[in-house]
């Protein structure tokens, strides 16, 4: 079965990710990028599906610049077989990358797609799920344990208050959380290995998708800092406080 | 706590910059090792350091390796599986042959990636160190069998290597080593002796350890040229590479020491039994000229401790001084609030001191490991010999000079912590303890500086030295003729550090020839003031090239700018001290001498 892994590039989780002086978004230029963390853990359960038999290929995917290709190397050096960049300069929104791994998918026809939950730089959360929509496909995000078997995925999710298991029928669409796997390091022999693995280069206009933002982004600000503190002298006090400073509760 | 976070940064512009990682990529045998992958390769090996190594030096530290009474030794906790992750990774084989596993990458890609675990865990990567010289012994002397047989697990890292030189009343002196190694009828040596300070002698790492040791065979000649070099494995092997019987070897005690405490330093027993199984490795008599190439690159290794330990013990200093709040800020803050202390100029001395200390190390030991490569592969004869000149001269002065200043760089690093750098769980401390071992072991700044004296500079009359010198004295002028303030500054200071050392330089040679109990003497300041200048050298090239990309608006301007500021405090706060070198050199050798033995 091919299984194909969708990886993004982010500021690295270690960075602390600063405003750009004008406003206009996040400082990106000689900052640390790397793979968004939960991507990893979708190619490290794509890699345990092959060594147990399950996955026969798998296909890494990443849209964005040309930059994206070394997020795409880490794949393959993770265990990836090959990879495929959908290049494209401009700023994509999550609905544009469903419609671009659609597209993909159609071409490829992997019988399973696994994705991070979300990306550690924007958060959203939404591009597995329009990506299952897309496709008419059934998903099953949050994975914390995935079994396949005879054509099925059951899927342990983490919901609120608890875990959830869900049975899907392939192919289907997984999203994967944080408690899914421990990604491995990429050994020596595998990052220059990596080398010489397949890497295709599509644009996006090949793949029939019109990327064109739907969102202006008019302006980033750095979140405001810390007031201090102040010792309170009763709870009475502290009710106030919250009532009519913090204003997380109701008016009396 | 802080966490080591490898300065990726520096080390690639070191890299790329300074020591040319784009024309090593060009050589035959290296085409794999771009840019591009290097960074990759850093970046993987930078994330072991950190996640795997680093939260295991305090613990191991304080647990220290332990001999068990059936003679075996259990390593801290943690390290054995850290090693078997190590292993199942491929770090062990970064430089080592293809043919026998190895990823055959560059020894200027190799240095970084050890820098890193140096500064991790010391006492832990100790074990790969050794295991390595062992390597590059047998692959240099050994027999096609012998290669075939014990090389593949070694660079595997399935096996461990250790080197087996000192012996009680041989320490610095080989020529009195004293193990006996008698032939047996089957073309194999039995081993009778002890011999100490073996690291990783005995270890639970691994299933097979694999000892290189110095002995006599009965009719072997007195001095150094009687002295042979043996494989004894811990466990035989048969033909077909299975493990066969235990071999006559014990670990009969680990030493305790002063730092490097999970790195078990063992007292081993050969013979007691018997007499332990050897294969005799390379030509009989001839086993310290085997010992001594290999010794080269071992002596490098050290150098690079000496900058991973440093780098550690800045990046620890500068974590707390962020965060420990004492006293007013003079001339900062008027409100009289209290302030970090790395508001404080004397801090700030310190820190910058370690930086720039550390920063200059680094270049000079990748330039040196880039010359290892071109000596190696480099395309024409006469280059490749031009390039080996170059690493002769700077392995003493890597050596000797990195681990030396190390000290200076651990020392300051307990000093930012103040009182809480003398109390062990700031983890200060550990770092200027380990360090303390590395100015002795693989030949003691005192053997580092006679090396340079008395071997690599004189042989050629001064030829490589003068041409270094005067190729150090080209980046001099050049930098003094530009218009940038702090080129201009970094260039007058390094013109003046390097007409000292010219002037130490022919002082020394026509000191050797005629009174050489003098000219020794004065061996150790010569040593450091190459190594002060070697490193301004460094510097003062890291700096042109970061105007140069300041101007062309490429590259990491925070970083540029950095990089300027510190070759330029460098310059004019370290290497004044090369003048100092010298004169201690050319004056104050003789005074060395000026009491007899019964005087002191």
């Amino acid at each position: 079965m091919k299984v194909l892994v969708c990886v993004k590039r982010v500021i690295d989780f270690n960075v602390k990710v600063r405003v750009r002086s004008d406003g206009s978004g996040v400082e990106t230029s000689n900052v640390k990028m790397s793979m968004n963390p939960f991507d990893e853990i979708a190619v490290e359960e794509a890699v345990r599906l092959r060594e147990r038999g399950i996955a026969s290929e798998i296909v890494a995917v990443s849209c964005g610049t040309a930059a994206c290709q070394e997020t795409l190397r880490a794949a393959l050096a993770l265990g990836a077989d090959r990879a495929v960049l959908v290049e494209t300069d401009t700023a994509l929104e999550p609905l544009a990358v469903a419609k671009l791994v659609a597209a993909l998918v159609r071409q490829e026809a992997p019988q399973l797609v696994i994705l991070g939950k979300q990306a550690i730089d924007d958060d959203a959360n939404q591009t597995g799920q329009m990506l299952a929509a897309l496709l008419d496909w059934p998903q099953a995000t949050f994975a914390s344990k995935l079994q396949i078997a005879d054509g099925k995925a059951d899927v342990t999710r983490e919901v609120d208050g608890g875990l959830e298991t869900v049975e899907v029928t392939l192919p289907a669409v997984v999203t994967t959380d944080l408690r899914l796997n421990e990604p491995r390091y990429a050994t020596l022999p595998n990052i220059m290995k990596a080398k010489k693995k397949p890497m295709q280069t599509l644009s996006a206009q090949s793949l029939g998708v019109d990327v064109t933002p739907h969102v202006t982004l008019i302006r980033v600000d750095e979140p405001a800092g810390r007031k201090g503190g102040g010792r309170v002298a009763d709870v009475k006090e502290l009710v106030a406080k919250l009532r009519n400073e913090a204003k997380v509760l109701p008016p009396a | 706590m802080s966490t080591y976070r490898a300065p990726l940064s520096d080390m690639q512009f070191v890299m790329n910059e300074l020591a040319g990682l784009s024309e090593i990529a060009t050589l035959p045998g290296y085409e794999e090792a771009t840019p591009d992958t290097v960074a990759v390769i850093l970046e993987e090996a930078s994330r072991f350091a950190t996640d795997v190594l680093d939260p295991l030096n305090a613990s191991g530290d304080r647990e220290g390796a332990t001999r068990l009474p059936d003679g075996s030794v259990r390593t801290p906790e943690g390290f054995k599986a850290a090693y078997e992750q190590f292993v199942q990774s491929g770090w062990n084989g970064v430089n080592k042959p293809a043919a026998y596993g190895g990823q055959h990458l560059p020894q200027l890609v190799a240095a970084g990636i050890e820098e890193m675990w140096h500064a991790a865990n010391m006492a832990f990567d100790l074990c790969p160190l050794l295991t390595q010289g062992a390597i590059d012994a047998i692959e240099l002397v050994g027999t096609p069998e012998q290669k075939a047989r014990f090389l593949p697990p070694m660079v595997a890292g399935t096996w461990t290597g250790t080197m087996n030189l000192t012996e009680p009343q041989a320490g610095s002196d080989l020529a009195a080593v004293r193990m006996r190694a008698e032939p047996q009828a089957d073309g194999t040596y039995k081993l009778y002796g002890q011999k100490i300070f073996i690291t990783y002698g005995e270890h639970d790492f691994t299933d097979n350890i694999i000892h290189l040791v110095l002995a006599r065979t009965p009719d072997a000649p007195a001095g150094v040229k009687g002295i042979s070099l043996f494989l004894v494995p811990k466990f035989l092997v048969d033909e077909n590479g299975s493990l066969g019987r235990r071999n006559d070897v014990q670990c009969v005690s680990l030493e305790h020491k002063l730092g490097i405490h999970a790195s078990p330093t063992a007292v081993m027993a050969y013979g007691d039994h018997g007499g332990a199984v050897g294969y005799l490795i390379g030509e009989k008599n001839r086993g310290l000229e085997a010992m001594f190439i290999m010794m080269n690159q071992a002596r490098f290794s050290v150098g690079m401790e000496g900058v991973g330990l440093s780098e550690r013990a800045y990046q620890r200093a500068v974590d707390y001084a962020r965060q420990r709040v004492q006293g007013r800020a003079v001339g900062i803050d008027k409100q009289g609030k209290p302030a970090p202390i790395i508001e404080h100029p004397d801090i700030r001395r310190m820190l910058m001191t370690m930086r720039a200390y550390t920063e200059a190390m680094r270049a000079l030991g990748y330039v040196t490991a880039a010359a290892m490569d071109n000596a190696r592969h480099a395309r024409e004869p006469s280059e490749r010999a031009q390039h080996q000149a170059f690493v002769d001269l700077m392995i003493p002065i890597v050596k000797g000079w990195c681990t030396e200043t190390a000290q200076e760089v651990t020392y300051l690093g307990v000093q930012v912590h103040g009182g809480m750098g003398f109390i062990e769980e700031t983890g200060a401390a550990q770092y200027s303890r380990d360090a303390r071992i590395i100015t002795i072991y693989e030949g003691t700044t005192g053997i580092q500086a006679n090396d340079l004296v008395g071997r690599k500079m004189t042989r050629d009359d001064g030829a490589t030295a003068k041409r270094v010198a005067a190729q150090i004295d080209k980046v001099a002028a050049h930098l003094a003729s530009q218009d940038d303030a702090s080129l201009n500054a970094i260039g007058v200071r390094l013109a003046a550090a390097t007409a000292a050392l010219q002037n130490a330089i022919d002082w020394m040679l026509a000191s050797y020839a005629a009174k050489p109990r003098t000219a020794l003497a004065g061996s150790v300041p010569y040593l450091n003031l190459w190594g002060v200048v070697c490193g301004g050298w460094q510097m003062a090239r890291a700096a042109k090239v970061a105007v140069d990309r300041l101007a062309q608006g490429e590259g990491d301007a925070t970083f540029m700018r950095t990089k300027i500021a510190t070759a330029r405090f460098y310059a004019e706060s370290l290497l004044p001290l090369a003048e100092a070198y010298a004169q201690a050199v050319v004056s104050g050798s003789p005074g060395a001498l000026a009491l007899t033995a019964e005087q002191f």
